[in-house]
């Protein structure tokens, strides 16, 4: 009987204790946050998909169409094909498309590239009701070219 | 198909009245992954229980076989999501092994340092998730509010919150800096108060103490017979662990336990966890005490051609003993890769464990090994 009791009078005071431990977090700050009125700080190599630098100067991107993060994706998803402009010394990528379905930002092919050409982007609210615009993702989009018109439509 | 008539110990006819056949997953909370058990029940007592494995096969060593050494790198973290870094360790030690490579000793300090998170981290999902499984929620949100702060420090290095790849052979692809170590000081110094409050909570809970104690009792005789490692191992009075009993990278210099309890329960397991929690946070301690300055790349050749051999390295990861088994024959890439995971050896215990326990203890069991399902069919 004695033993009874007991088991019941510390049953009960672990569940106080328990019930201390909520109670004096239910005063402490919270830390969740509300997304999307707040949004959490990104950190500096924080991994969103691929994207090419931008030459600040030329609006141009750096890339040299050499095919080294092509080789080194262990995803297949890079597409690259260059050319050269009339008139320059280096090829110029014409395209280079990325199937970010299959990509598992590993950060491979950002090590690979020599010119240091590709970059993480910091996007990271990506969803759409498709998966096709994801699956061909056009990077040279935004960069200017450095083809003529007709050129481009190669 | 699985084929049911065949295969498997039971049938699909109730043999008697009471009796019937529960499927458990293969989407089921319980299951913690594609797991499906197929469970032959008189009433509420399991009679049989036979796990189906390989709706998550990925063919993972099949894939190592047609990729060259360095492609494979983010393949490990797929495997188990939960402790990429070891994984990662497993990969890079194994062809580091292989190839001769060295690796700068402040490299070796920040892979310990980081595999350590990703053990507490890993720890404190298991903590969460095993007491969603015995109906309490509360200590999930405490333990997930600490692993956040894991994430975000790892996150502020390797990049990525849960798939790292962050390292390479002969190192780590980036360098640590101050406000991390910063950082990673702050969270041992929180830590130690805070796992006050999760014993507090959950350990001295008499519900808890009543749903674990004396259930699922895994005997010392039957650790080894069933490849069992990791925590399941120690929770039965094993003392093994590859850091100790094999020792890589720099666990030789520093001063850690190893956790060890004898009654073989889902208690004697959850408090291995928690204790190993402790000892981590030891080891970064240590680690962070002692840190190196230097390089933290070595210079490798950019395609990687082992010479033709084979090489075995083994790792502990937070589930158990992970080996891995590579064979070269001089190309760049393996002639044959093998993984010893884990979650598979643990997992095998599970049907002798369930057998005449009620539903309800067999999903406390089944929580109480820490299963990763991708791992598992790898
Ligand atoms: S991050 Fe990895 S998977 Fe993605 S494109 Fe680059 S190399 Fe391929
Ligand atoms: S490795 Fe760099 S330069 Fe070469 S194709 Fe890729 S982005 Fe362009």
């Amino acid at each position: 009987m004695n033993n009874y009791l007991k088991e019941i009078f510390n049953g009960l005071k672990s569940l106080v204790i328990g019930l201390k431990v909520t109670m004096t977090t239910m005063l402490t700050k919270s830390t969740t946050i509300e997304w999307p009125r707040e949004a959490a700080p990104i950190p500096e190599r924080f991994r969103g998909h691929i994207m090419l630098r931008k030459n600040e100067e030329t609006g141009l991107s750096k890339c040299i169409a050499c095919g080294s993060c092509v080789r080194a994706c262990p995803s297949n998803c890079i597409q690259v094909k260059g050319a050269k402009p009339e008139g320059a010394k280096k090829k110029a990528p014409i395209l280079f498309q990325l199937d970010f379905t299959k990509c598992s930002l590993c950060g491979l092919c950002v090590e690979s590239c020599p010119v240091d050409a590709i970059t993480f982007s910091r996007n990271y609210a990506l969803a759409g009701p498709s998966s096709e615009p994801f699956a061909t993702m056009n990077l040279l989009a935004g960069l200017a070219s450095p083809f003529r018109e007709e050129s481009n439509e190669l | 198909m699985f084929d049911s008539q065949e295969n498997s110990t039971y049938q699909l006819e109730p043999v008697e009245d009471n009796q019937f056949v529960l499927n458990l997953g293969p989407q089921h909370p319980g299951t913690h992954g594609v797991l499906r058990v197929i469970l032959h029940m008189d009433g509420e007592y399991i009679l049989t229980a036979d796990p189906v494995l390989g709706y998550g096969h990925r063919m993972q060593e099949k894939i190592a076989e047609n990729m060259p050494y360095t492609q494979i790198l983010p393949y490990m973290a797929r495997m188990d999501y939960l402790a990429a870094l070891s994984f990662n360790q497993a990969w890079v030690c194994v062809v580091e092994k292989m190839c001769g490579y060295e690796v700068p000793r402040r490299a070796e300090y920040i892979r310990v340092l980081t595999t350590e998170l990703n053990r507490i981290s890993s720890h404190y999902l298991w903590f969460g998730a095993f007491l969603l499984d015995l109906g309490a929620f509360t200590p999930f949100l405490h333990a997930f509010a600490d692993r956040e702060m894991i994430l975000d420090l790892l996150e502020e290095v390797t990049g990525s919150r849960l798939t790292y790849c962050y390292f390479r052979f002969g190192g780590v692809s980036s360098d640590v800096d101050d406000s991390f170590l910063q950082g990673v000081q702050d969270f041992v110094e929180h830590m130690r108060s805070h796992l006050k409050t999760y014993h507090e909570l959950v350990t001295g809970n008499v519900i808890f103490q009543m749903r674990t104690k004396d259930v699922g009792v895994i005997l010392p005789f039957d650790t080894w017979g069933y490849g069992l490692s990791g925590p399941v191992l120690r929770g039965s009075g094993e003392k093994y662990d590859v850091r100790i009993s094999e020792p890589y990278s720099i666990y030789p210099e520093l001063d850690f336990e190893i956790p060890v309890e004898r009654d073989g329960d889902c208690l004697a397991r959850y408090m291995v966890r928690m204790r190993e929690v402790e000892e981590s946070l030891n080891i970064i301690q240590q680690t962070l005490d002692k840190m190196p300055d230097g390089p933290v790349r070595s210079k490798v050749p950019k395609i990687i051609k082992p010479p033709a051999g084979e090489a075995c390295m083994a790792v502990e990861t937070p589930r158990g003993e992970l080996m891995i088994h590579v064979v070269s024959d001089g190309t760049k890439v393996p002639y044959r890769v093998r993984y010893r995971v884990p979650s598979f050896g643990n997992l095998s215990v599970f049907s002798r464990l369930a057998k005449g326990q009620l539903l309800a203890d067999a999903l406390a069991v089944l929580g109480s090994l820490d299963l990763v399902i991708p791992e598992v069919d790898r």
